[in-house]
C-alpha cells in the first residue's frame, strides 16, 4: 500500500488535455520521417528472397557504377567494426554475414542522392545464394535432423535483464528455456476433480505502428549521432557504442515524436544498418522501410501451448501445467525475455499452489519475433482463461463466479518471490460484469465472458530525471521517457506540476535527447507512470528542498524557518514563490534549480516486479452461424492502475489495446506458406478498422491507490489487450457451442467448427 | 516539368517529375510535412487531403493530376489568427489520437465528410472513415471528436 493516500489533488487525477494536441492535431508534430540533415543521402536494403542459404558472393560493381550512388554496404564490407548486436544475445548481423536466415533479411544496402536512385541501383546487385534447408516451425526445429540456424556460441547482451544462461549456439535451435516451478503438480493432478486439457495456438502478428521503422544516422569524428523511432534510445545506444567501439558520450541517440511502438519499436531494429551506412558513405543517411520492410523487421513470437488446469471438489484451482514452444524467428531479439514473461504470466492472476510451466523458443527462418504490446502475456492467457471457463463449465459453476473464487487477493503471495500481489481483481471483475450486463437473459447465438489477466510488467527499476525550474517559475524535466502517443508529455509535467505546485502549462518536456537526457532504461512494459513518474516526483521534491535552503539564504533564516506552502515558501510574514527564490537567490531575474532523482532496484522498488498489471475486460459478442462471422455488440475494459494521473488517457490506452487483442481474437495473423510470408502487406492483414467498432464500449478504471508509483498509480496499456483473445473464443463457445483453441477466431475457422460440431452430432443421432 | 495549383488558398507554381506524387511535392519540395505516409498504396489514409474538397491519398496521387485545382493540407485548417478548425478541437478535446501519425489524413478524411454532409450519423461516419486505419485510440474518440466537430460547427452556421 502506497504510504501516501493523498486524495485533494489539483493536477494530477485530472483528464488535462495532451501536451502534443496542437501540434499533432495541426501536422506540426516532428517525427524521423519529416526530418532532413544538411548532406543527407539516402538507403534502400536488398533483402534475401532465400529463407536459408549461403551467400556464396555479392558483385556490387554494377551497383555503385550507377549515377547518383555513393556506395553499396554487404557483410563482406564490415571489417573495423563489430557487426553483431542485441541486448539479450548477439546474434544479429546488422547485415547477413555469410549465410541468411529468414526471406527478407538484409543483405546490401544502397546508400545514394535520393531514394529513388538507391531503389534503382539495388537490381543491379548480383548475389550468389547456395540455398540450404530452412525450418518454420518449434516442431522442425526441435527436429533430431533439423539443420543449424547459429554454429557459433554468442555472447551474452549486456543488457539481457534475464539471468538465464545464453543457450543460442549451443548445439541446438533452442534460443531460451525457461520453467518455473512450485507445490507437487502430478500429485495434484491425480487428485483433482476435474482437469481440463487442451493444445492451443496463438498467431504470428505486427504490431503496424502506422510510422514504419526510420532511422538517420551521422558517423563522423565527433562520433555517432542517431535520429530513430526507436522506443528505448539508452538501450539502442548500448548497442551502437558496442557495434563501433565508442565510449558511451560519442554515441547520441535522439527520438522527436514517434508514430507509434507498441513493442514494435523495442530495442535495436535498423540503428545499426544505418549507421554503418553513414560510416561507409561519410555523410549523413536516411534509412526509411516500406510498410513491407517493417513487417520483415519484427512480429510477435507465435506460441505452440499445451496446458493442464486442475480444480478440486470445493471449486479451487489447484494445478496448473504447461509446455511452451515459441517461435522466435531467425534471431534472439528480445525473446528471451519474452520467453521469461510468458513462462510467469501462464499462472495468472490465480493463486494456485502447483504450478510447472516449461517453455522454450526455438531458432527459425521466419522474421525474427520480438517484444509485441503484453510481452508474452496474449500468448498463454488464450489458454488460461479460455481454461478457467471450460472447468467453470466441467464443475456447474458460473465462469464468473469461479474467477472471483481464486483470483488473487490484494498483498496476497501468489506467486512465490514476486512482490505481493497489488491490484484488485474482485472489484475489476464486478466492474467487467456489471458493464456486459452478467446475468441478463442472452439472444441466441450470442455469448458474453469476462476474462482478467496479470502480468509481472515494469521491467527492470533503472530510471533517472532531472527537473530544472527556471527564474520565471516555469520548469523543464529532462526524460528519457519517449513519447509513443501514451501520452507521457502530459503525465509527467501533470505529476511536476502537482508537487511544484506551478501551472500545469508552464511545465514542459524534453525528452529522449540520451546526450541531453539522464538515463532512463527503456519505455515499455507500462512503465513510465510508475517509474518515471516516481522519479518526476522525487526531482520535484529535491528542488523544493533545494529552493528551501535557497529561501532561508535569501530571508537570512534557518531552513527549518522555511515552510513550504504551495508555488513557494512562507517564513513568518514573508512569503516568496519560486521565481521570488530562484531571482533573489541569484540576484539576477535568471538562473534555475535542478532537482534530480535516482530510481534503482531498492526501497520500494526492491520487489519485483515493479507492479502487477491487471485489467479485466469484457464483451458481448454474437456469431452468424451461416458464416461463422462474429460481431463485437459490447466491449468493456476495467484498468486496475492504483490511481489514474490522467484518466482520460489510461482509459484510451485501454481501449487502445483491447482493439488489439480484439483484431488478433478475430481477424489478424501474418501467414507463412513455405518460406514466404505471403500476407506481408497492409492489403492483406488485416487491421482493425473503423467498420469493426464494437456496437457499445464502456471504459472503467479501477483506482483504489495501491500501486507502487506516484500517489499510489501504476501502470496500464498492456492488460487490456491480453485477454481478449480468450474472451472471443470463450463467448464463441457460448453462444454456439464450439470451442477454438486458436487464434485469430476467423470466420472460415468457426465456420468450420460448426460443421463438424453439426456432422458430430448427425452421426451420433 | 512546371506545376502550378492553388495549395491552402495560395499560388504554387514548382518544377516536379512527372512520376511525382503529391505526398512527394508537399513532403519533399515544399516541406509541409504534416501530411504523413504510412501504407503508400491508399489503404491507410493517413496521408489524405483535399483536392478540390474530395478526399484522395496524396501518397499515389500524381501530383500533376493537381494541377490548377485547390489542394488543402492538415496545414490549411488553422487560422491566421490561430484559431483551431472545429474538428482538430474536437480531436484535442476528445482525446482522439495518441501517436499521432494517423491524425492529419484522419482530420482531412472528416473534414471532406462534414463539408458534404453535416450531420452525419454515427453510421455514417463509421462508413466514411472506414479508409482511414488507426493503430492507437481503437477509433472510439475519433468518431465522438467527428460528432463533437458536427455540433460545434452546427452552431456556428446558426450565428
Amino acid at each position: 500500500m502506497s504510504a501516501e493516500k493523498k486524495t485533494d489533488f489539483q493536477v494530477v487525477n485530472h483528464s488535462l488535455p495532451r501536451r502534443d494536441g496542437r501540434v499533432k492535431v495541426t501536422g506540426k508534430a516532428q517525427y524521423v520521417a519529416d526530418l532532413k540533415l544538411i548532406g543527407m543521402a539516402y538507403a534502400k536494403v536488398l533483402r534475401s528472397p532465400y529463407a536459408h542459404a549461403k551467400i556464396l558472393s555479392i558483385d556490387k560493381s554494377r551497383a555503385e557504377a550507377h549515377p547518383g550512388v555513393h556506395c553499396v554496404v554487404t557483410g563482406f564490407d564490415l571489417d573495423g567494426i563489430n557487426p553483431y548486436y542485441g541486448h539479450a544475445v548477439k546474434d544479429h548481423p546488422l547485415l547477413a554475414i555469410d549465410k541468411v536466415r529468414y526471406a527478407g533479411e538484409p543483405v546490401a544496402a544502397v546508400v545514394a542522392i535520393d531514394e529513388r536512385t538507391a531503389f534503382e541501383a539495388l537490381e543491379l546487385i548480383e548475389v550468389k545464394y547456395e540455398e540450404l534447408k530452412a525450418i518454420f516451425t518449434p516442431e522442425e526445429a526441435a527436429a533430431k535432423d533439423a539443420p543449424l540456424l547459429h554454429q557459433r556460441q554468442f555472447e551474452a547482451g549486456a543488457l539481457r535483464g534475464f539471468e538465464g544462461e545464453v543457450t543460442a549456439g549451443k548445439g541446438s535451435n533452442i534460443c531460451q528455456s525457461h520453467k518455473i516451478q512450485w507445490g507437487d503438480v502430478d500429485k495434484a493432478f491425480k487428485e483433482a476433480a476435474a482437469v481440463i486439457e487442451g493444445e492451443y495456438y496463438f498467431p504470428m502478428t505486427y504490431a503496424y505502428a502506422m510510422e514504419p521503422y526510420v532511422a538517420i544516422a551521422d558517423v563522423n569524428d565527433q562520433g555517432v549521432t542517431i535520429y530513430s523511432s526507436a522506443q528505448h534510445p539508452f538501450m539502442v545506444r548500448h548497442d551502437l557504442k558496442s557495434v563501433f567501439n565508442l565510449p558511451v558520450s560519442s554515441v547520441r541517440l535522439i527520438v522527436p515524436f514517434v508514430g507509434g511502438g507498441y513493442g514494435s519499436k523495442s530495442y535495436t531494429k535498423i540503428e545499426p544498418l544505418v549507421a554503418a551506412c553513414s560510416w561507409k558513405a561519410k555523410r549523413p543517411v536516411k534509412l526509411q522501410l516500406t510498410v513491407e520492410e517493417a513487417m520483415l523487421t519484427t512480429r510477435s513470437d507465435d506460441a505452440f501451448t499445451w496446458m493442464r488446469t486442475a480444480v478440486d471438489a470445493h471449486g479451487k484451482i489447484i494445478a496448473r501445467q504447461a509446455k511452451i514452444m515459441m517461435n522466435t524467428g531467425a534471431y534472439a531479439e528480445n525473446s528471451p525475455l519474452v520467453v521469461e514473461k510468458s513462462t510467469n504470466r501462464c499462472v495468472g492472476p490465480y493463486a494456485i499452489p502447483n504450478v510447472l510451466i516449461e517453455n522454450s523458443s526455438y531458432y527459425t527462418n521466419t522474421v525474427p519475433a520480438s517484444s509485441y504490446r503484453g510481452f508474452g502475456c496474449a500468448q498463454v492467457t488464450l489458454p488460461g482463461e479460455s481454461q478457467i471457463d471450460e472447468l467453470a463449465a466441467k464443475i456447474g459453476k458460473d465462469p464468473y463466479e469461479f474467477r472471483l473464487a481464486n483470483a488473487a487477493k490484494p498483498g496476497e503471495e501468489f506467486f512465490p518471490g514476486m512482490r505481493p500481489f497489488d491490484g484488485t481483481l474482485k472489484q475489476d471483475l464486478e466492474t467487467a460484469a456489471k458493464a456486459v450486463g452478467w446475468g441478463k437473459p442472452l439472444e441466441k447465438n450470442h455469448g458474453r465472458t469476462v476474462a482478467v489477466s496479470g502480468s509481472d510488467a515494469g521491467a527492470y527499476p533503472l530510471t533517472s530525471t532531472a527537473i530544472r525550474v527556471h527564474a520565471d517559475g516555469s520548469v523543464t524535466i529532462m526524460t528519457g521517457s519517449t513519447e509513443l502517443g501514451q501520452g507521457s508529455h502530459t503525465v509527467l509535467p501533470q505529476i511536476a506540476a502537482e508537487e511544484l505546485g506551478v501551472p500545469f502549462e508552464k511545465v514542459r518536456v524534453v525528452s529522449s535527447d540520451t546526450a541531453i537526457t539522464p538515463y532512463d532504461r527503456s519505455t515499455g512494459a507500462s512503465r513510465t507512470t510508475t517509474l518515471m513518474g516516481s522519479a518526476v516526483l522525487e526531482a520535484s521534491r529535491d528542488a523544493i528542498q533545494q529552493m528551501v535552503v535557497m529561501a532561508a539564504d535569501v530571508l537570512k533564516v534557518k531552513p527549518e524557518q522555511i515552510q513550504t506552502v504551495r508555488g513557494g515558501v512562507r517564513c513568518g510574514e514573508a512569503q516568496l514563490s519560486w521565481s521570488e527564490v530562484i531571482c533573489k537567490f541569484y540576484a539576477l531575474p535568471d538562473g534555475e534549480v535542478i532537482g534530480r532523482a535516482y530510481i534503482r532496484k531498492s526501497g520500494k522498488f526492491s520487489a519485483l516486479p515493479v507492479f502487477w498489471e491487471a485489467a479485466a475486460t469484457g464483451c458481448e459478442i454474437s456469431v452468424d452461424e451461416e458464416t461463422g462471422k462474429i460481431s463485437m455488440e459490447k466491449l468493456a475494459t476495467v484498468g486496475d492502475v492504483g490511481l489514474a494521473i490522467n484518466p482520460a488517457l489510461a482509459e484510451g490506452q485501454d481501449i487502445g489495446a483491447a482493439t488489439m487483442g480484439m483484431g488478433i481474437g478475430l481477424f489478424e495473423e501474418l501467414v507463412y506458406e513455405g518460406s514466404q510470408l505471403v500476407n506481408g502487406s497492409i492489403l492483406d492483414y488485416r487491421l482493425p478498422r473503423f467498420s469493426d467498432l464494437p456496437k457499445q464500449v464502456e471504459l472503467h478504471l479501477v483506482q483504489n491507490q495501491d500501486g507502487v508509483g506516484p500517489y499510489g498509480a501504476k501502470g496500464g496499456g498492456e492488460a487490456s489487450l491480453n485477454s481478449m483473445a480468450a474472451n472471443i473464443a470463450n463467448a464463441v463457445d457460448q453462444a454456439v457451442g464450439v470451442r477454438i483453441r486458436q487464434a485469430p477466431l476467423t470466420p472460415e475457422r468457426v465456420w468450420r467448427a460448426l460443421k463438424e460440431k453439426k456432422s458430430n452430432m448427425a452421426n451420433r443421432g | 516539368m512546371k506545376l502550378s495549383f492553388r495549395l491552402n488558398d495560395k499560388a504554387i507554381a514548382l518544377e516536379c517529375e512527372p512520376a511525382d506524387t503529391l505526398a512527394e511535392v508537399l513532403r519533399n519540395t515544399l516541406n509541409l510535412n504534416g501530411t504523413k505516409v504510412s501504407c503508400e498504396v491508399q489503404v491507410c489514409g493517413a496521408c489524405t487531403v483535399l483536392v478540390d474538397g474530395v478526399p484522395v491519398s496524396a501518397c499515389t496521387y500524381l501530383a500533376y493530376e493537381a494541377r490548377d485545382k485547390n489542394v488543402t493540407t492538415i496545414e490549411g485548417l488553422e487560422k491566421s489568427d490561430g484559431t483551431l478548425h472545429p474538428l482538430q478541437q474536437a480531436f484535442i478535446d476528445e482525446f482522439a489520437f495518441q501517436c499521432g501519425y494517423c491524425t492529419p489524413g484522419m482530420i482531412m478524411s472528416a473534414k471532406a465528410l462534414l463539408d458534404e454532409n453535416p450531420k452525419p450519423t454515427r453510421d455514417e461516419i463509421i462508413h466514411h472513415m472506414d479508409g482511414n486505419i488507426c493503430r492507437c485510440t481503437g477509433y472510439v474518440p475519433i468518431v465522438a471528436a467527428i460528432e463533437r466537430a458536427a455540433e460545434v460547427l452546427a452552431k456556428e452556421s446558426k450565428k
